[in-house]
């Protein structure tokens, strides 16, 4: 059931979407979260579509916010879909002029009580998520700095302002990445002298991913580049020799030990509806994340 | 009915008089006399209860309903202290008695500002209206809050009422206890056999009791200025439903037996030792409110610019029983909040120990046992539950009943509820004068502390009200509700 209302007001769509809930028998019922996408006009349909998959896994009322034109007349849009293609509630929103300082107070009123509040950001997002009034909002803040034109610069500004319950899917990127490599090292594997992360240029995942490594295991990380795709491959000096995991073609990696056959392991690149959903299963700060970053930040303050 | 071109009048009561006659819940030859001072016939009057309930009317509009209430609906022109109209008055209703049968039952609709009660009442006494000895037949005296604005000055009000009507004839509405929410909570409570074993201190960590509107006062100055919000919604609405959620179960749903009962609740109140750190005040500021910008209260026409009004009150109050002693109940209200939502919420101590790894059940909250009087009424359980997957995750989950889902039928609104027990004469909905009173005495220091100085503290209109309630509940290591 679709209803689209121009020019009006927050408690106008908080109307609409309860009655709409209702003529379709109490959908409310199953939202288990509040999903507030920041987007624009033309990432909106990837953003909406992929918080729709995740509320498969995670039904949600997602809210899109799309910030339009700062000049002229304020003006709120709205766009309610409610049981079209998902489980939950989906509201479009778009602002004009003034009001797109203060989009908190439309987004309010709207929220689901009793249900956890998380903020996404698909593509640009505030230096600091967590001082941000809609970040306020949010027990979780989540972050790509992919989409963006200098990620390990924008990674930076995040590690400054960090908070706990700020995230990065850059971060989730690494979470395939990240267990590979915990199993692997859960046989004895010897002294590890130093680790070698090799990825395509400018990928933050892979900066994440020697923070990391060098937080855990407390040995130097060296970052070489490759062809990509993203991470292709992750090495472990050690007494014994190298252990490593290569992935080349983005689908498939390989587990090589020292005086063992090579071994093959899927490691599939994920699409952002898989990450978001991923993410949305615990609620609960990421510490690991935040000490990846504060290593990040140590690191790069050095050199 | 005094006071029809009033706003209550035209938005509430003309279309639940409506709605009643078209559920067939209005006894035949039910007469609405209008009295006011606009140089009208029964006509005109007609026409603007024809409008009002076009407008406003629940139900549908139905010609052979309107032309029934049409029929006994009259207008009295005059002013009040004019004597003529009001035995003009007297001459219309005893007119009726012959014409429609009404047989001299009388019930006199007060929707005037309080300081006009005392010559409304005069008069009604005057011209015979009130008393039992010109025809027989009942009589009955419908106010609306406020009941006063302090003990002693409810005290005069119910004085001069009581001095003209008997005490069990003053039906005082509050609509709120008009609301089926607010019934079911007596429902949820003493109908099953679920949540009374642990509605008490043994497993209750706290309550919160919340109404937030979303509206400034519009063009309320008036009234509002002077009175505030811990006046104009703590002392009725919130320290009723605080009175429903912690009274024992009444012997019989008798209005003696449930009186009885709220007044030792509220008996039992006890106000915090430190007013400063157990009451806060707020007024608000400009700012945005649901996409649109507003003006802040000092800025409102009529207010004075260094009005110490409060528009945001919140209280933390205690309850001295055996069942409550040491759970803290937080009452708050406030104008120009995030959303408009009124609310109990029960709120459950954790569990002594959890079993779990010290991460996996950290989204847990505590359970919560929320009913929601408006809007969307219903009822939430919150409880945790297992996360889908690998690791033993444990979250909030909500259980929910909606009003609008379980039962499709729409609920009466709360004023057709409440004019239909006047016509009966059943009372139990009806705060008695003994509770406005035991209402006042929670109040009254709790205003005098605030009059004794300070200011009250500005929250941007549309956030969730004051940083001095937030501290409020800080101090006892918890937090407000979202709103």
């Amino acid at each position: 059931m679709r209803t689209e209302l121009t020019d009006t007001t927050a408690s106008a769509v908080r109307t609409a979407l309860m009655r709409c809930c209702q003529q379709m028998g109490g959908l409310t019922t199953g939202v288990v979260l509040n999903l507030v996408v920041m987007t624009d006009e033309a990432g909106q349909y990837d953003a909406m579509k992929a918080a729709s998959q995740a509320g498969r896994e995670h039904p949600c009322q997602v809210i899109g916010v799309i910030a339009r034109k700062a000049g002229g007349q304020r003006r709120l849009d709205a766009e309610i879909a409610v049981g079209e293609n998902a489980p939950g509630q989906q509201v479009l929103l778009r602002t004009y002029g003034e009001l797109n300082e203060h989009v908190d107070s439309v987004v309010t009123p709207l929220l689901v009580p009793d249900t956890p509040v998380v903020i996404w950001w698909p593509g640009y997002a505030p230096q600091a998520p967590a001082a941000d009034p809609l970040g306020l909002l949010g027990q979780r803040r989540i972050t790509d700095v992919v989409t963006t034109e200098a990620p390990r610069e924008r990674l930076l500004q995040l590690a400054a302002g960090y908070r706990p319950g700020d995230t990065d899917l850059a971060w989730a990127r690494t979470t395939t990445w990240r267990s590979l490599l915990a199993a692997t090292l859960d046989r004895p594997p010897g002294v590890i002298f130093e680790a070698t992360v090799a990825a395509e240029p400018d990928n933050p995942s892979a900066d994440l991913m020697v923070a990391w490594l060098a937080g855990r295991l407390g040995v130097p990380v060296k970052s070489e580049i490759s062809g990509g795709p993203g991470i292709t491959e992750v090495n472990f000096d050690t007494d014994g020799g190298r252990i490593g995991i290569s992935r080349l073609d983005g689908r498939n990696a390989t587990l090589s030990r020292p005086g063992e056959p090579d071994r093959y392991v899927a490691l599939h690149r994920r699409d952002i509806a898989e990450l978001l959903a991923e993410e949305l299963r615990r609620l609960d700060p990421d510490e690991v994340y935040g000490e990846a970053l504060a290593t990040l930040q140590a690191t790069a303050g050095g050199t | 009915m005094f006071g029809v071109t009033g706003d209550l009048a035209q938005k509430k009561l003309l279309p639940a008089i409506y709605d009643l006659a078209n559920r067939g819940l209005l006894p035949p030859g039910f007469s609405l006399v209008g009295y006011a001072r606009r140089d009208w016939g029964d006509q005109d009057f007609a026409k603007l209860t024809n409008e009002a309930i076009r407008e406003h009317a629940r139900t549908r509009f139905r010609d052979e309903v309107w032309e029934q209430v049409r029929e006994g609906i009259r207008f009295c022109s005059g002013d009040f202290s004019d004597d003529n109209a009001f035995d003009q008055l007297a001459d219309t209703v005893s007119r009726l008695d012959a014409e429609r049968g009404t047989g001299g039952n009388r019930a006199f609709y007060l929707s005037i500002p309080p300081g006009q009660f005392p010559v409304v009442v005069k008069q009604l006494e005057r011209s015979g209206l009130s008393g039992d000895s010109v025809s027989p037949g009942w009589r009955r005296v419908v106010i609306e809050k406020p009941f006063g604005h302090d003990l002693v000055s409810a005290r005069e009000l119910n004085d001069l009422l009581a001095s003209v009507f008997p005490l069990y004839s003053v039906f005082r509405i509050d609509h709120y206890l008009g609301k089926e929410t607010v019934q079911n909570l007596l429902a949820l409570r003493f109908a099953n056999t679920l949540f009374e074993p642990i509605w008490n201190r043994g497993y209750v960590d706290h309550v919160q009791i919340t109404m937030s509107e979303d509206i400034g006062i519009g063009s309320r100055a008036g009234y509002y200025d002077g009175i505030g919000a811990a006046r104009d919604v703590i002392q009725n609405h919130l320290l009723q439903l605080l009175a429903l959620t912690v009274m024992e179960e009444p012997v019989s749903f008798h209005p003696a037996a449930l009186r009885a009962e709220k007044q030792k609740a509220l008996s039992a109140v006890q106000l915090p030792e430190d007013m400063a750190t157990g009451t806060a005040r707020g007024q608000y500021a400009a700012g945005w409110q649901g996409g649109i910008p507003v003006r802040g209260f000092l800025a409102e026409d009529g207010i004075a610019p260094d009005s110490v009004t409060e528009t945001y009150a919140a209280v933390k109050l205690g309850v001295d029983t055996r069942r409550w002693a040491g759970v803290p109940f937080y009452l708050r209200t406030g104008k120009r909040l995030a959303t408009r939502m009124t609310e109990i919420a029960v709120i459950f101590q954790r569990a002594p120990h959890l079993p779990f790894n010290a991460t996996d059940a950290r989204e847990l909250g505590e359970n919560a046992l929320v009913i929601r009087v408006q809007p969307d009424e219903g009822v939430t359980l919150r409880f945790g539950s297992k996360v889908p997957g690998s690791a033993m995750e444990v979250r909030d989950v909500n259980m929910d009943f909606a009003y609008g889902e379980s039962f499709t039928e729409s609920s009466p609104e709360a004023y057709e509820r409440l004019l239909l027990d006047v016509l009966i004469g059943d009372p139990p909905l009806f705060p008695g004068h003994e509770e406005v009173e035991l209402s006042w005495q929670i109040l009254d220091p709790i205003e005098q502390f605030w009059a004794s100085g300070g200011h009250p503290e500005a929250y941007p209109a549309g956030s969730a009200g004051p940083a001095s309630a937030d501290a409020l509940m800080a101090r006892d290591g918890r937090a407000w509700r979202r709103l």
